[in-house]
């Protein structure tokens, strides 16, 4: 996984609750057997006005000018602004690899679905919790500001907004030493995996139906 | 030790380690695999050079690419035929018990989990699929997680997380004749929202989610994602036990006798403390039919297409304008006056046996509409479609003029060939009615079985308590 320390960049805003896995990456994209390769595809049905295939090449459709991430003066982000459960629905890791494909690298929310969620933290991506009245407020003023940019520093866990203003945000500190040390979290588990047999052993004298099948 | 939800008697029976921050380290039982969120996780234990940690705790069947028709021709589209060989390639490298497309067991893998036998109540649970949580009414702590958790879980039998918070749903009393679980969970999706459930086990209580049958509890626990909580439940009783008894892959014996005897444990305790608690009566619960593109957009059969202008918040009225758009719905128009075109009888929410046997009986002797351009029933799996027809459902469905087809996920995600065209409508018995989700442009009513089949022989949606009358 990247490391993440500080990010800036220009942000997008996407006025719309409840955002679902399946909008962000639509089904039949998922028959890739990748983890790359998706970010042509993100947000598909909005952003396209053809209905978008596997295979095809994508830089010849036409694209939907209406929609918020092919305005000209969005080009280019790579922070989402976005409304409550942002992320609900399908489990699909695909549509977290579909926006960091895109280059999408901080998604604000007041809320997020727990799956979609659990998936950012896996790849690189950061998604913050900010109060619902903050993120009315970031609507207005990305709105109002062409080029609105903030820079996010996960270790000192703050946002620094276009205009000097600075914003504080949790964040797990387990999840939070992962991202900025880039770390594979199976490898810290599989630092337990004595821990683990210990426990398999004692599980296995508990309920060992559990281990009956399936082979 | 005591006054614990079922929920903490599942996380504490499954907690490897915690460290100081609340994080825990919790060991997973079964492990059930599909071709769409596997390939990149077994990929990724190969680039690292790890194996499996426990071979026997998976299950793999594929079922959202799988054709519905013609099996013997195999997968037309590449794409996806790639996908299932991918699947099977993997299985049978590192050994792991997979029901093959042609299996008569293969099917929709939240429907053959509990049909073999393989989820039993105390487990954890995982997949890399949303509808996860219906393995919890099995008084299993069930939930979907996404590929690298997947990839996480075959390497480390855990999964790093934290505990969520506790949330009862008590539904009490009887249900009306025509009202069925599908109609309960929808109702509570529209009370308490789709991001109701958020950071919580959901566990369903009260007389009605006891009276109903495993197929209706796993109806409900199946859409506890759709209110946005990873893991419903419901506690264990007899008729887990009775639906459990002689499975091929549940204990059998001594050992089914000393499981029995500790699964007893497996509800909350009295004065168990629940973050949040809400009531439902299931006594004046109508049918219910959703009318936009969230599951939260639902309303009682006899309900009217809501107003936007009518809503306070800037944003949910723009969202019902969207919705309406693109449903092509007018604000106080009757939902029986809802014509759809489409019929689709499937999904792990309602393709189980019971599911086909409700739908069956509101079409016994009638024929579908003109109308109707299709209507579809996809049995959740090969035992359930042996079992239809042996019961002469088959039969029936055909002789109204259904398809009935081969077992899988189908048209409830569209990603075998199975699909809504831009701008059809279809009365469906899936879980999801999110823009696009059944086809682009598609537009979906999700509702119970016996109301799809209502819809199907009347051109429109109906209160099936008056069709049974």
């Amino acid at each position: 996984m990247e490391k993440f320390d500080k990010h800036s960049g220009l942000v997008v805003p996407l006025d719309r609750h409840n955002v679902d896995t399946d909008a962000i990456i639509p089904k039949q994209f998922l028959k890739s057997i990748k983890r790359s390769g998706f970010g042509p595809n993100l947000f598909d049905e909005w952003r396209y006005h053809d209905h978008g295939e596997p295979g095809m090449d994508h830089s010849l459709r036409k694209e939907n000018p209406d929609f918020i991430l092919n305005h000209p003066r969005y080009r280019g982000a790579n922070i989402l602004l976005a409304r409550h459960n942002f992320g609900c629905g399908s489990s699909r890791e695909h549509a977290v690899w579909a926006l960091l494909d895109h280059g999408i690298r901080v998604i604000l929310a007041p809320s997020f679905a727990d799956i979609f969620f659990n998936n950012c933290f896996k790849n690189g991506v950061l998604p913050i919790v900010l109060d619902e009245e903050i993120i009315d407020r970031l609507f207005t003023d990305v709105d109002a500001a062409e080029g609105y940019q903030m820079t996010v520093d996960l270790p000192a866990q703050q946002i620094h907004l276009h205009d000097g203003e600075v914003l504080s945000f949790e964040v797990d500190p387990f999840r939070k030493d992962c991202h900025i040390r880039g770390l594979d979290d199976i490898g810290l588990t599989l630092e337990h995996a004595a821990e683990i047999r210990g426990f398999e052993e004692k599980h296995r004298e508990t309920a060992p139906w559990l281990f009956d099948k399936t082979s | 030790m005591s006054n614990k939800t079922l929920y903490d008697k599942l996380w504490d029976s499954h907690l490897v380690r915690e460290d100081e921050h609340g994080t825990g380290l919790i060991y997973i039982d079964r492990h059930l695999i599909h071709e769409v969120t596997s390939p990149q996780a077994f990929e990724g234990l190969r680039i690292a050079g790890r194996k499996p940690w426990r071979t026997d705790s998976i299950l793999a069947v594929p079922d959202h690419n799988v054709p519905t028709t013609r099996r013997d021709e195999g997968i037309a589209d590449p794409v996806s035929r790639i996908q299932v060989e991918t699947l099977d390639q993997n299985c049978a490298e590192l050994g792991i018990t997979e029901f093959l497309m042609n299996d008569p067991r293969q099917g929709i893998v939240h429907v053959i989990g509990p049909e073999q036998g393989a989820t039993l109540p105390g487990m954890t649970v995982v997949c890399g699929d949303s509808h996860t949580s219906t393995h919890g009414a099995f008084g299993a702590l069930a939930f979907g997680i996404g590929t690298s958790d997947v990839e996480h879980v075959l390497a480390t039998q855990c999964l790093i997380m934290k505990k969520s918070r506790n949330f009862e749903v008590r539904v009490e009393g009887q249900l009306v004749p025509g009202v069925s679980a599908k109609d309960v969970v929808l109702a509570i999706i529209g009370e308490i929202g789709t991001a109701g459930g958020t950071g919580c086990s959901i566990e369903f209580t009260g007389s009605t989610m006891q009276g109903l049958s495993m197929e209706g509890r796993m109806t409900v626990c199946n859409m506890a994602i759709e209110a946005g909580a990873r893991a419903g439940m419901v506690a264990v009783d007899e008729t887990t036990i009775n639906y459990l008894a002689n499975r091929p892959y549940a204990p059998a014996g001594e050992l089914w006798n000393r499981a029995v005897a500790s699964w007893a444990q497996l509800h909350s305790d009295p004065g168990a403390v629940f973050d949040r608690t809400v009531l439902l009566d299931a006594a004046t619960l109508e049918p219910q039919v959703t009318w936009g593109t969230s599951p939260e957009m639902v309303l009682p059969v006899g309900g009217l297409i809501p107003d936007p202008d009518r809503e306070p918040d800037n944003i949910k009225r723009e969202g019902i304008h969207k919705a309406l758009a693109y449903m092509d719905l007018q604000p106080g128009m009757a939902i029986t006056d809802i014509r759809p075109d489409h019929v689709f009888i499937g999904s792990c929410t309602n393709a189980r046996i019971e599911d086909l046997r409700a739908a069956a009986g509101a079409v016994r002797g009638r024929k579908v509409a003109d109308s109707i351009k299709q209507a579809l029933v996809v049995p959740g799996s090969g035992l359930v479609k042996r079992q239809a027809e042996s019961e002469g459902l088959d039969e029936v469905f055909k002789t109204a003029g259904f398809e009935w087809r081969e077992p899988g996920c189908s048209m409830c995600l569209a990603m075998n060939a199975d699909r809504l065209e831009p701008g059809d409508r279809c009365a469906s018995t899936s879980n999801r009615n999110f823009e696009g989700r059944q086809g682009q442009g598609g537009r979906t009513h999700l509702v119970s079985p016996a109301m799809a089949a209502a819809a199907a022989v009347t051109g429109h949606f109906s209160d099936i308590r008056k069709e049974q009358d």
